[in-house]
């Protein structure tokens, strides 16, 4: 096709509506060529209507998508050219494994010693080349995921959307699918994946970017790192990783948590200003330290190589991430909490919360 | 109806109350046996008695005693020989038609948005319920001899039977295909489009195979109903065209010759006994 600078996903202001009701809303997103982003957000976020928009599946009321330099807008789903994976596979259950993956290399009306050369390498490529004689129904769901992968990279596309590709395997099933998807993408380095998703181990381990969807807007869109680190907003902070989100109010060179002073960056908010500050779980230790906190405990869960203890501080609850602790607190007992200045984020207040 | 009987043989499966009392558990054969005997019996009176004099009749010619004379008889006239074919002919031919027709109509009713598809569909329902001859007079307003369209006599030729069998049994083939499309994954469909499939391809790749057990259990249906069909005929008013059961009327109302129509009734039935079969065996072939 077209030359790989030109490939690529670009949103210019997408907005969509199902009867007056924007379910997407003015939507400004780049997507490299070979980079993959992940959508993350919960349901009805839009971002799988984002996706369907680049699929060709809804219609924008405004705006326009671009495949590289084309202007699909008014495209027909079948001439954009697109790999498309969906959380329940959709493979043709009366076709064998090599015909369903066969079967975008048909439409196209390619030559048959191909299409056959073509088939041979996306199964391999996918593991399921042992498979090729079989019918859908006699696959595992994990397997069934691989042909669908196998049968929208066979058309070779320069777009790849993920929907939700993993949400319908087990927990076991998912980490290998992850790894996998990861080999493919350093197999294909070209693709542009667009990868919706709710779940943010899955966007933090595969994406290059991550932008962050709710009701209909996009909240925050950069590399994991950057949202994980230092997350825009409230939202952004709580749906990538789980957080701690205090209510403090900025003073000098620190801020007022529950009348304790914490010493963090206050970057320039104004003294007196109310705001949010934003400390990760596993980043909070035990005992004494810089920041100390001191509270009681309400709760102590065993998570395996971790326990999760939540200490109630001047009425706010602060969630700690602590190695396996061969000595856990009980219930009630009073604990000293510290985090370093460096690993707590000042957010604005309130925005895009609830 | 074989299918009524062999359940009703095997007994078991239905009539024992599952997860009920003890005393149900170990209720004793007889019991069970006097569930089943009302039914069967009157099965028996209603239907079966019927139709086995109807097979006593066929091989009692009118000279007097037992003999396959009438089945001889019959088989070696031309008038038999030319109902049958046409009979088998119009049937067959009414039948893929009502396929082809029952398959695009539905087609359009599933998948292609416009208002008052759900109302179509449930008009079909009700058409279901109209009798065969409606069909046939309402065409003779448009096509009769005294018609809107009259000059053309089409209606009193085979083609005129055939339209309005077509026309009466197109919505029998719709309504399981229509129930066949209800079915059919939206997602498959979307990702033969992402796929670069137009619509003929997707019709005939996606949607065509899911629908292919309603369009054989319409299809079976819509020639069973056709080999049989009387009303039809009687009203289009065509007098070269006799079917198996025309012969069957005229062999016992004008002609008086019970016999010879009691052989072409039997001839009519195992017709439609063994295509019933034949469906059964190709229906559990095809997994369906």
């Amino acid at each position: 096709m077209s030359s790989g600078i030109s490939s690529g996903i670009r949103f210019d202001s997408v907005s969509v509506a199902y009867d007056g009701n924007v379910v997407l809303d003015s939507l400004d997103l780049t997507v490299g060529p070979g980079e993959v982003m992940a959508l993350l957000g919960p349901s009805g976020s839009g971002k799988t209507t984002a996706l369907r928009a680049v699929a060709g599946f809804v219609r924008p009321v405004s705006g326009r998508v671009f495949l590289g330099d084309r202007d699909v807008t008014d495209l027909p789903p079948h001439r954009r050219g697109i790999g498309m994976v969906v959380q329940q596979y959709a493979l043709f259950p009366h076709l064998r494994v090599a015909d369903n993956v066969a079967f975008g290399l048909r439409a196209r009306r390619t030559p048959k010693a191909e299409v056959r050369e073509r088939v041979a390498e996306a199964l391999e490529m996918t593991g399921m080349a042992a498979y090729a004689r079989r019918h859908p129904r006699e696959l595992s769901g994990g397997q069934q995921q691989r042909v669908a992968i196998a049968r929208a990279l066979a058309i070779r596309p320069e777009v790849l959307l993920l929907d939700e590709p993993l949400s319908a395997l087990d927990a076991q099933l998912r980490s290998g699918m992850l790894a996998e998807l990861g080999r493919l993408h350093r197999e294909l380095p070209d693709v542009s994946i667009l990868y919706v998703t709710h779940d943010q181990v899955e966007a933090l381990t595969l994406a290059d970017r991550i932008a962050v969807m709710d009701r209909a807007r996009l909240r925050a869109c950069g590399t994991p790192t950057e949202l994980y680190r230092a997350p825009a907003d409230e939202f952004t902070a709580s749906f990538v990783g789980g957080a701690n989100l205090l209510p403090v109010t900025v003073g000098a060179g620190g801020v007022d948590f529950a009348g304790v002073a914490v010493k963090v960056d206050t970057g320039g908010v104004a003294a007196g200003a109310r705001a949010t500050l934003c400390v990760r779980p596993h980043l909070v230790g035990l005992g004494e330290g810089p920041n100390r906190l001191v509270g009681t405990v309400t709760d102590v869960q065993w998570r395996g190589a971790t326990h999760r203890l939540c200490v109630e501080v001047g009425g706010e609850v602060v969630m700690a991430d602590l190695r396996e602790l061969r000595d856990p607190p009980g219930f009630g007992d009073s604990v000293s909490l510290h985090f370093a200045a460096e690993d707590a984020v000042l957010l604005p207040v309130g925005v895009g919360r609830g | 109806m074989g299918e009524v009987v062999a359940r009703l043989r095997a007994g078991g499966g239905w009539s024992r109350p599952r997860g009920g009392s003890r005393k149900s558990d170990t209720a004793p054969r007889p019991f069970r046996g006097a569930l089943v005997l009302p039914p069967v019996a009157l099965l028996a009176l209603f239907f079966l008695y019927p139709l086995a004099l109807v097979v006593q009749q066929s091989v009692h010619p009118d000279t007097g005693g037992t003999s396959l004379q009438p089945y001889a008889d019959v088989f070696a006239s031309e008038s038999f020989r030319n109902a049958l074919w046409t009979t088998v002919w119009i049937a067959a031919a009414s039948t893929a038609g009502c396929l082809v027709l029952g398959f695009l109509l539905a087609l359009v009713i599933a998948f292609v948005p416009f208002p008052g598809a759900k109302a179509v569909a449930r008009f079909i329902d009700v058409y279901l319920s109209f009798p065969s001859f409606l069909i046939t007079l309402a065409l003779l307003f448009i096509y009769g001899t005294t018609g809107i369209i009259g000059s053309f006599q089409f209606l009193t030729t085979p083609w005129g039977v055939l339209l309005a069998e077509v026309t009466y049994f197109t919505p029998f083939v719709m309504r399981p295909v229509l129930a066949a499309f209800s079915q059919v994954d939206a997602a498959q469909i979307e990702a033969a489009s992402s796929l670069g499939a137009r619509a003929p391809r997707i019709v005939r790749q996606v949607i065509l195979p899911e629908a292919l057990p309603a369009l054989a259990a319409g299809g079976s249906l819509v020639l069973v109903l056709c080999l049989n069909e009387f009303g039809i005929v009687l009203f289009t008013g065509a007098k070269g065209v006799t079917t198996l059961p025309m012969l069957v009327y005229s062999k016992a109302i004008l002609e008086s010759d019970y016999p010879g129509a009691c052989v072409v009734a039997v001839v009519n039935v195992l017709i439609s006994v063994g295509l019933y079969g034949l469906y059964r065996v190709v229906s559990r072939r095809a997994g369906a």
